[in-house]
């Protein structure tokens, strides 16, 4: 099989016949590279997607507080529901399977920020401290609110990065007092989040103070909360006890839907989960059409070259080619070309998809770094020379069987 | 060395079958040069066929040099052919993306001789044959009469038995004809037996026996007196 005349032979007859060699290799060459860009492409969507989830662990739930909408022992719909301190600890230490959980008190008015009398608007948010799990703020100077923070309402802030540069430039932020609405909050920590910009604008307090010196009393706007690695059956169970034990303190029907409103990132994360799974199929449905497409062009060509060739192959079978000879002949030619051109256009495709990836602008939305999987691309390499292998059989054995004197025959 | 006893051939036409040989008895010996003569139609070419393994045959018994020539496998034939016979045709036949020195040394590529080796002996017949400096013509660059002497050359380069030609002058002018004839007379004298096919009376005179051919049927055999 691989005696070195044989790819002489092989090498001579494709050397000989340079246009049909390309013509055979440029279509199997085309098929690998429309699959590269096509898996390129994907990863792209799918990594600008997941992208979108960086800023939130995909297994929270956030609650909101709204009005009622059903009458409920003789009080009217229409009503505000106001959490509580009280609701917090319900959530944080009644409910069984709760991770990390937080709440969050809007400062009311506008809450600007200053720092040596420079003034700005930055997101202020008053939290617990498992925020940081939930929002994934990762604190990279000092520390984040602890819980004898809370417990003393001391008067701290942990502070983003952008946020640090555009208040203290190059100085070191840690133990300098910024001043929040005028309160001064001593700068504990840094932190790095994924989520953005705006994210890294943000400044944190102790719920509890930012309760005491906003005059807030014990008001909770909105509670957070993970739910480990539950599915999406599993937290909507959640929503439906918690939704029972606030209707249970704040006096609403358990079916009210309006009461308590939910932001389930399980259920959001599963949607995405979902669409990219779409995409996944759609992309190899549209590979698998391109490489059929390649595999017809291949048997094609390669029936017209047997065609062409018949008469060669006629008097190689009557100076003693054995069928195999021939078979061999034409499948190994055929092996050649789409392992070389597929290997072509393998190269060529990573190349432009690492190319596009190079030049991308990093803050495009829902299209980042398109990568290809090597191990997807090598895979259809090979499944495309088998398959152009396999393809070629039938021509081959259309060869084998040419009877000389048919080949012969002086038209 | 050749020896057909009572061959029968048909071949389908649409549902009934054509009947090509009908009986066909007849003994070449070794070193023997003679031609097959008859119309088209009369079953030459597919007496050609059968004596170069090219077809099978339904009845009678084939015996080349005393091995029996019959229902072989395509590999088996394919191996026999290589070994026992040469092919030289009308049309030449050369393969032509391949030079004439290529071309010669091809059946030696199917008997698994080394490529220095065959390239060697190719030239060799090329020698033989009047053609040494054009080596390394590819087909088109040759003429007529060239082309087929290169073919005369790939033929003899497996040292057959029996050479087989069908029409080898069909293509050629007569001048051209009578040098391959010479040609083959030549290799004749070295011992080959020569067996040619065609129409043309002067052609089969120069052979030392013609067979005639007539609706399947041998209807002479006669020496050819000079």
């Amino acid at each position: 099989m691989f005696d070195r005349d044989k790819w002489q032979e092989i090498l001579h007859t494709i050397s000989k016949n340079k246009l049909r060699t390309f013509l055979t290799g440029f279509s199997v060459a085309w098929g690998i590279f429309m699959l590269i860009i096509l898996l390129g492409s994907g990863t792209g969507l799918r990594n600008g997607v997941k992208d979108q989830f960086k800023d939130t662990a995909s297994n929270s739930i956030w609650v909101f507080s709204n009005q009622t909408q059903l009458p409920y022992k003789g009080m009217k719909p229409g009503r505000f529901i106001r959490f509580t301190n009280q609701d917090y600890k319900m959530l944080s230490e009644d409910i069984p399977g709760i991770g990390e959980s937080s709440g969050r008190f809007y400062i009311p008015g506008s809450s600007d920020v200053s720092y040596d009398g420079e003034k700005f608007d930055f997101g202020v948010r008053t939290v617990h401290p498992g925020h940081q799990y939930i929002e994934k703020t990762l604190t990279i100077e000092g520390r984040f609110i602890n819980e004898l923070d809370l417990q003393e309402k001391r008067k701290v802030a942990s502070i983003g990065t952008l946020a640090k540069k555009a208040l203290f430039k190059n100085k070191n932020p840690i133990g300098e007092y910024i001043k929040v609405k005028g309160v001064p909050f001593k700068v504990i920590g840094v932190f790095e989040d994924e989520g953005g910009e705006n994210e890294q604008e943000v400044i944190y307090l102790p719920i509890s103070t930012a309760q005491m010196v906003f005059n807030g009393q014990d008001r909770v706007h909105q509670l957070m909360f993970t739910v480990g690695d539950a599915n999406i059956a599993e937290s909507k169970e959640f929503e439906r006890e918690i939704r029972n034990r606030l209707a249970e303190t704040h006096h609403f029907d358990p079916n009210d839907q309006r009461a308590v409103r939910y932001w389930n990132n399980v259920e959001e994360f599963m949607k995405f989960q979902n669409l990219f799974d779409g995409i996944q199929i759609f992309i190899w449905v549209i590979g698998i059409m391109t490489i059929i497409a390649g595999i017809v062009g291949i048997s094609n060509i390669m029936l017209i070259v047997v065609k062409e060739r018949t008469k060669e192959i006629g008097v190689r079978k009557a100076l003693g080619a054995t069928p195999w000879s021939i078979i061999s002949l034409i499948m190994m030619e055929s092996v050649l070309i789409t392992t070389v051109s597929g290997y072509i256009g393998l190269v060529l495709g990573v190349g432009l998809v690492e190319l596009v990836s190079a030049n991308m602008p990093p803050d495009s939305e829902f299209f980042k770094n398109p990568e290809v999987n090597f191990q997807v691309a090598i895979t259809a390499t090979v499944v495309l020379v088998l398959a152009g292998t396999l393809a070629g059989l039938v021509p081959a054995r259309k060869a084998a069987s040419i009877k000389p004197i048919v080949a012969l025959r002086d038209e | 060395m050749i020896n057909l006893d009572n061959i029968h051939k048909s071949y389908p036409v649409g549902k009934s079958s054509l009947h090509v040989l009908k009986g066909i008895q007849l003994e070449i010996k070794e070193g023997e040069m003679v031609s097959i003569m008859g119309s088209s139609g009369s079953g030459k070419s597919t007496l050609l066929n059968i004596l170069g393994m090219l077809d099978n045959y339904d009845e009678g018994t084939y015996t080349l040099d005393g091995t029996l020539i019959k229902d072989l496998s395509e590999t088996k034939a394919a191996t026999y052919r290589n070994k026992f016979l040469g092919f030289v045709f009308q049309s030449f036949n050369l393969i032509s993306f391949k030079n004439a020195l290529e071309n010669v040394a091809l059946p030696l590529y199917y008997q698994k001789v080394k490529r220095k080796e065959r390239n060697k002996l190719a030239l060799e017949y090329l020698e033989k044959v009047g053609l040494k400096e054009w080596a390394e013509h590819m087909p088109n660059e040759l003429s007529g009469g060239q082309k087929q002497r290169v073919a005369i050359a790939r033929a003899l380069i497996t040292k057959p038995k029996v050479l087989l030609a069908d029409e080898p002058t069909g293509a050629l002018d007569s001048k051209t004809s009578y040098d391959v004839m010479e040609l083959l007379r030549k290799i004749n004298r070295e011992g080959i037996t020569v067996i040619i096919v065609t129409h043309e009376n002067d052609i089969a005179e120069r052979t030392d026996r013609v067979i005639r051919l007539k609706d399947g049927r041998i209807i002479s055999k006669e020496e050819v007196h000079v």
